[in-house]
């Protein structure tokens, strides 16, 4: 199993990590017991997203598609943002090897629950807008 | 990349010089088969035959012949198994005895023979990674055909009591299997004296050639053929013989012997060393035995990291590790072996193995200790699960003060 060198430059120099301390929405995704967790923190202003960032534990792809997943919906509309796909998340990283697909699954629905914490800040409900975030399984594969 | 430091011996070895040397001529000039009866073949047959002598006495078998040559590791624990699990089946005995931390080729073998309707009881191997000879023997039943259990693990390198265990096995006339892979070359290994009906090892652990191990299969237990085909290795496990590679097996391992000693002192000083140093992170933990463990075996978990990110971390400051994290292991459940430590699953996604050889150096041994503090405390500084720990550490020393 080899990464592409996107996927590594994206491990070894992530973007927009750490916390938002004055997030207006923040979302979590993943369980420890399967070896990943992604944090998402955004900031909003006019219903563009000012500024995001991220905390993960997980493999290098984890983290990885977490950066990616930031650095494309840094500066959108929410909107915009709420478009996301896991498959963008990928083929931004120029793929990822099958057994990791489920960590841009991931990088996708933290997305989707920051925004969701976000609308719930409103006072909106958010399930009509983002959705449901369902819990991304363990064991997606075989 | 400039540094480069092996740490992960215990995955494969690298060639060594005189393996490599032994082995050319018949790479090269002496390719013949050693079935033929010319001079060329005959060549090759006393090649194969002085490399079998070689093994013998390496093992202290009894007889050249006790040694059968194989593909490797995994095939003399197939053989082994099925084979002893025919002879048991003949018998009306259909019950085997393993442990929960046995490497794959024994554990799939064994899920195999489940299916064909035998019974499997794997013992625990507790906190500290050993299998104890009591429990065994509360496990043997009238129609208990096998008791097979490594000599040393692969992920934690503890070292298992094989000499009681094999006693225990004979007190009640069972077969006893041990798969040495981790053990050849590195522990002094005296079959007569160990006592085992079988034993399974692999040359690329100890600086052989890869593809090519062997069997030792006690005189007087006839094990069921493996290959039908020619009369190669007494018409067990038929096909012309790898010669190069037996070749460089016996002069690894003839190598690698001579020098137990001397190598057992020099790693396991590193081996303290390093985990002493490590054990100074944070919530850290060494993982088996500290005491009755391979010299050059060091496993640890860090909680509030993965494991792959931190290989990945490794590998960028030029040091090749391992994991026993589920996302190195193709799956996604965390190392079968830590798990059977005890392990939480969040924890045993964290671990680090670093197997050293010969090509260390105390100075590896600095290197790592100066890299992996801060890799850990980066991967720490973006794991949310590592904030919760420290959230509810907080919140635990409150309650107390």
């Amino acid at each position: 199993m080899a990464y592409s060198e996107k996927v590594m430059d994206h491990f070894a120099n992530p973007r927009n990590v750490g916390e938002l301390t004055d997030a207006d929405g923040v979302g979590e995704v993943g369980n420890s017991k399967c070896g990943d967790i992604m944090k998402m923190y955004i900031k909003v202003k006019d219903d563009i997203i000012t500024d995001v960032s991220f905390k993960t534990f997980g493999c290098g792809a984890a983290i990885a598609t977490s950066s990616m997943a930031t650095e494309l919906v840094k500066g959108k509309s929410i909107h915009d943002a709420l478009k996301l796909t896991n498959k963008a998340v990928m083929e931004a990283l120029d793929g990822l090897p099958p057994v990791k697909v489920h960590c841009s699954v991931l990088a996708e629905q933290a997305i989707k629950a920051a925004l969701s914490d976000y609308y719930t800040r409103q006072g909106i409900d958010p399930v009509p807008i983002v959705g449901k975030i369902n819990e991304v399984e363990c064991h997606l594969e075989d | 990349m400039s540094k480069h430091i092996y740490a992960d011996h215990a995955a494969t070895t690298r060639l060594s010089d005189k393996a490599l040397a032994a082995m050319m001529p018949y790479l090269t000039e002496c390719y013949g088969n050693p079935s033929s009866l010319y001079r060329l073949g005959g060549e090759s047959q006393k090649a194969v035959d002085a490399a079998r002598m070689t093994m013998q006495e390496c093992l202290n078998a009894p007889r050249p012949n006790d040694i059968y040559f194989v593909s490797g590791g995994s095939e003399a624990d197939n053989w082994a198994i099925r084979g002893a699990a025919e002879i048991g089946a003949k018998k009306g005995k259909k019950h085997i005895i393993s442990t929960e931390f046995e490497h794959h080729a024994v554990l799939h073998t064994l899920d195999y023979l489940k299916k064909q309707g035998f019974e499997i009881t794997l013992l625990p191997v507790h906190e500290n990674g050993i299998v104890r000879p009591d429990e065994l023997e509360a496990a043997i039943r009238e129609d208990t055909a096998l008791v097979t259990v490594m000599f040393a693990n692969n992920e934690i390198g503890t070292i298992q009591p094989i000499k009681e265990l094999c006693a225990v096995a004979h007190k009640h006339n069972v077969l006893f299997h041990t798969d040495a892979v981790q053990a050849v070359g590195t522990l002094p290994i005296d079959v007569q004296e160990l006592d085992v009906d079988l034993l399974s090892l692999s040359s690329h652990k100890f600086h052989g050639p890869k593809g090519v191990g062997a069997l030792y299969i006690r005189k007087g237990l006839n094990l069921p053929n493996l290959i039908y085909g020619g009369a190669q290795e007494r018409g067990k496990r038929a096909g012309t013989e790898n010669t190069a590679g037996i070749v460089g097996m016996a002069t690894a391992l003839k190598e690698a012997v001579g020098s137990i000693p001397q190598r057992t002192e020099r790693l396991t000083r590193m081996r303290d060393r390093l985990i002493d140093g490590l054990l100074k992170i944070d919530r850290s933990r060494v993982n088996g035995d500290r005491l009755h463990r391979l010299p050059g075996n060091v496993n640890m978990c860090f909680e509030g990291i993965e494991g792959e990110s931190l290989l990945l971390m490794l590998d960028l400051k030029g040091v090749s590790a391992s994991s026993g994290s589920a996302c190195t292991s193709g799956s996604l459940d965390p190392s079968h072996v830590l798990l059977a430590l005890g392990l939480p699953h969040e924890i045993a996604h964290g671990s680090l193995r670093l197997t050293f050889g010969d090509d260390n150096t105390e100075e590896d041994i600095d290197y790592i200790l100066s890299v992996v503090p801060p890799i850990i405390e980066r991967l720490r500084s973006m794991s949310p699960l590592w904030e919760k720990i420290v959230m509810q550490d907080r919140h635990d020393n409150q309650k107390e003060g």
